[in-house]
């Protein structure tokens, strides 16, 4: 398995919080340079926990997690920080710093690279200037630069985001429920886009997502989890009624085909008037 | 989850009409604990009074004598405070005084935020730097807050005898253990969200701190700095009567002197000061927020 080819390679990840059960358990997985993963799982199946222990935002337990040829759990603080300058991440709620423009935000990214002391006075050499525009424009926000991000709408929020991760010149972007605030137009447009930053620039992609729909769609394989423990990994076609199951239980998915049993308070909420109007990402 | 389920079949059907009627049961516990509610109510409103009367009787307050002595006195101290055209030529002396009362609480105020930043910073829950120093923080500000600031000038005036900077320096202490504890909680509260975001880019902690933390919690930071100086022009006054420096120094000279026209003067314009600092406080805050 020395592959020239893989980036990201996890094994017998296990992270245990004090007192409660794993929240993640013996889980291997790898990731090809420019390949869109996506990890699929009901809430507290330990999908952010899994990508916080790449990145060391979380400390894992035991296991290990090799980045590009660096094993990522012994570095000191000093190579630690290093190494996160080629892992980005782009979250759920952003994460913006929303008094600030969107370009101070994606500079942002470049904090790593940075000393200490020009970092936090924020002085940024023209090159990172430039560059910060042109991510910006990949993004399709270049006219945005100068606004505040507590002005823009959710999508442009989330690209922002995207951009800031862009900036740091990744390898690897995490991405912790990316669509998971938005509505089902803006999330089209932010998976496209991450699809375009996998295909285009190379850089892999490790996706939470919530929407099997949008996984399906969008990934070049998928990895599912269920209380920490990793129950399927397969390409999209691979992924069938048995699957899902194994991966959310009995509850209703979104987005499969077929019918499933529906549960009771979703029924009760449609009879209520709330029938035709949902605005969930149905496909 | 009762409650919304309800509301949301409510005005659905039939079939939500005879959910209601079998609520009949869970109707008699709702009236049941509504009356507990009033009852307790009514206990606390009786013990008010009956707490009221036994305390008022016990150091002779008799409210209706109150209430007949207090135009009396109002009316004393209108005729003997009012400034007359002759004490206006005192203002001279007062003006001075006002104006180092005024630097002396921007000072103290300004200074003591500085200390108080990096002390909550390193004492927040979100940005800490962990081990015991949050509690210890939080003990220091308790300690510098909970001291009264007359009992701060007075114990200064031991060390640092009768000069400006003992005033100062009781307007600093308390500032500061006040607005230690205002900007823990800010930042306490500030979403953690973006701090993650930028640890997670590579950044230094350092960097964090100027680049996330401050940008997030500076208004809440000015508000509160604008409002030091407020309450630090009042309490000023008082220090100065204390630390014989300031304004408070020029209204008790005149007091004691039985000047009272000039000390009334004095009165008036340390509220006219006060007023307007509150006004352009309210304008900046609505300015920046």
């Amino acid at each position: 398995m020395a592959d020239e080819n893989i980036l990201l390679d996890i094994r017998g990840l296990t992270k245990c919080y004090k007192g409660d059960a794993k929240a993640l358990d013996d889980v291997s997985l790898n990731v090809r340079r420019g390949e869109f993963v996506t990890i699929i799982g009901a809430s507290g199946a330990g999908k952010s926990t899994l990508l916080r222990c790449i990145n060391r935002l979380i400390e894992p337990t035991s296991g290990s997690v090799v980045f590009d040829g660096r094993e990522m759990t012994q570095l000191g603080k000093r190579d630690l920080r290093l190494a996160r300058q080629r892992i980005s991440m782009i979250f759920q709620h952003y994460n913006l710093v929303y008094r600030m423009t969107a370009i101070e935000n994606v500079l942002h990214g470049r904090l790593g690279y940075k000393s200490t002391l020009a970092g936090a006075l924020g002085l940024y050499s023209e090159d990172e200037k430039a560059l910060a525009f042109k991510v910006l424009d990949q993004v399709g926000l270049a006219d945005f630069a100068y606004k505040r991000t507590d002005q823009l709408s959710g999508g442009q929020k989330q690209r922002v985001g995207i951009a800031r991760a862009l900036v740091q010149e990744p390898l690897l972007m995490l991405c912790d429920e990316p669509i998971a605030s938005l509505d089902p137009k803006s999330s089209r447009t932010v998976m496209e886009r991450l699809r375009w930053v996998a295909d285009e620039l190379g850089i892999a992609c490790l996706v939470n997502l919530h929407q099997v729909d949008f996984a399906l769609e969008f990934s070049d394989r998928i990895v599912g989890l269920a209380k920490g423990r990793k129950v399927f990994e397969g390409t999209p076609d691979e992924v069938n009624e048995e699957v899902i199951h194994t991966v959310y239980g009995d509850v209703d998915i979104e987005g499969l085909p077929g019918d499933r049993m529906v549960p009771t308070i979703v029924q009760a909420d449609v009879a209520g008037g709330a029938a035709g109007t949902s605005s969930t990402g149905v496909a | 989850m009762r409650a919304r389920k309800l509301a949301v079949e409510g005005p659905a059907s039939a079939k939500a009409s005879t959910r209601l009627t079998g609520t009949n049961a869970s109707l008699a516990a709702t009236n049941a604990f509504f009356r507990k509610k009033t009852l307790v109510l009514l206990a606390l409103v009786i013990g008010f009074f009956v707490i009221n009367g036994v305390s008022g009787a016990f150091v002779d307050f008799d409210f209706v004598s109150a209430v007949v002595d207090i135009p009396a006195g109002i009316a004393w101290m209108a005729a003997e405070f009012m400034p007359t055209v002759d004490s206006l030529s005192k203002l001279e002396s007062i003006l001075p005084a006002l104006g180092s009362t005024i630097l002396a609480s921007v000072a103290s105020s300004c200074i003591a935020a500085v200390f108080a930043f990096v002390l909550a910073v390193l004492g927040s829950r979100t940005t800490g730097i962990g081990g015991p120093t949050s509690i210890i923080v939080r003990a220091i500000a308790s300690i510098f807050r909970n001291i009264p600031v007359v009992a701060w000038a007075l114990v200064l005036l031991f060390s640092f005898k009768q000069s400006e900077f003992t005033g100062f320096l009781a307007l600093f202490l308390t500032s500061f253990g006040y607005l230690t504890r205002c900007f823990l909680e800010t930042i306490d509260e500030m979403s953690t969200g973006p701090i993650e975001a930028l640890r997670a880019a590579g950044a230094t902690y350092f960097q964090i701190v100027v680049q996330c933390v401050m940008p997030m919690c500076v208004t809440s930071i000015i508000s509160w700095v604008l409002y030091m100086i407020e309450t630090n022009i009042r309490d000023a006054t008082l220090v100065g009567i204390l630390t014989g420096t300031g304004i408070g120094f020029v209204f008790d000279v005149y007091y004691k002197s039985f000047r009272y026209d000039v000390a009334g003067l004095t009165l008036v314009t340390i509220v006219l000061v006060v007023i307007a600092c509150e006004t352009l406080s309210n304008y900046i805050r609505r300015r920046i927020m």
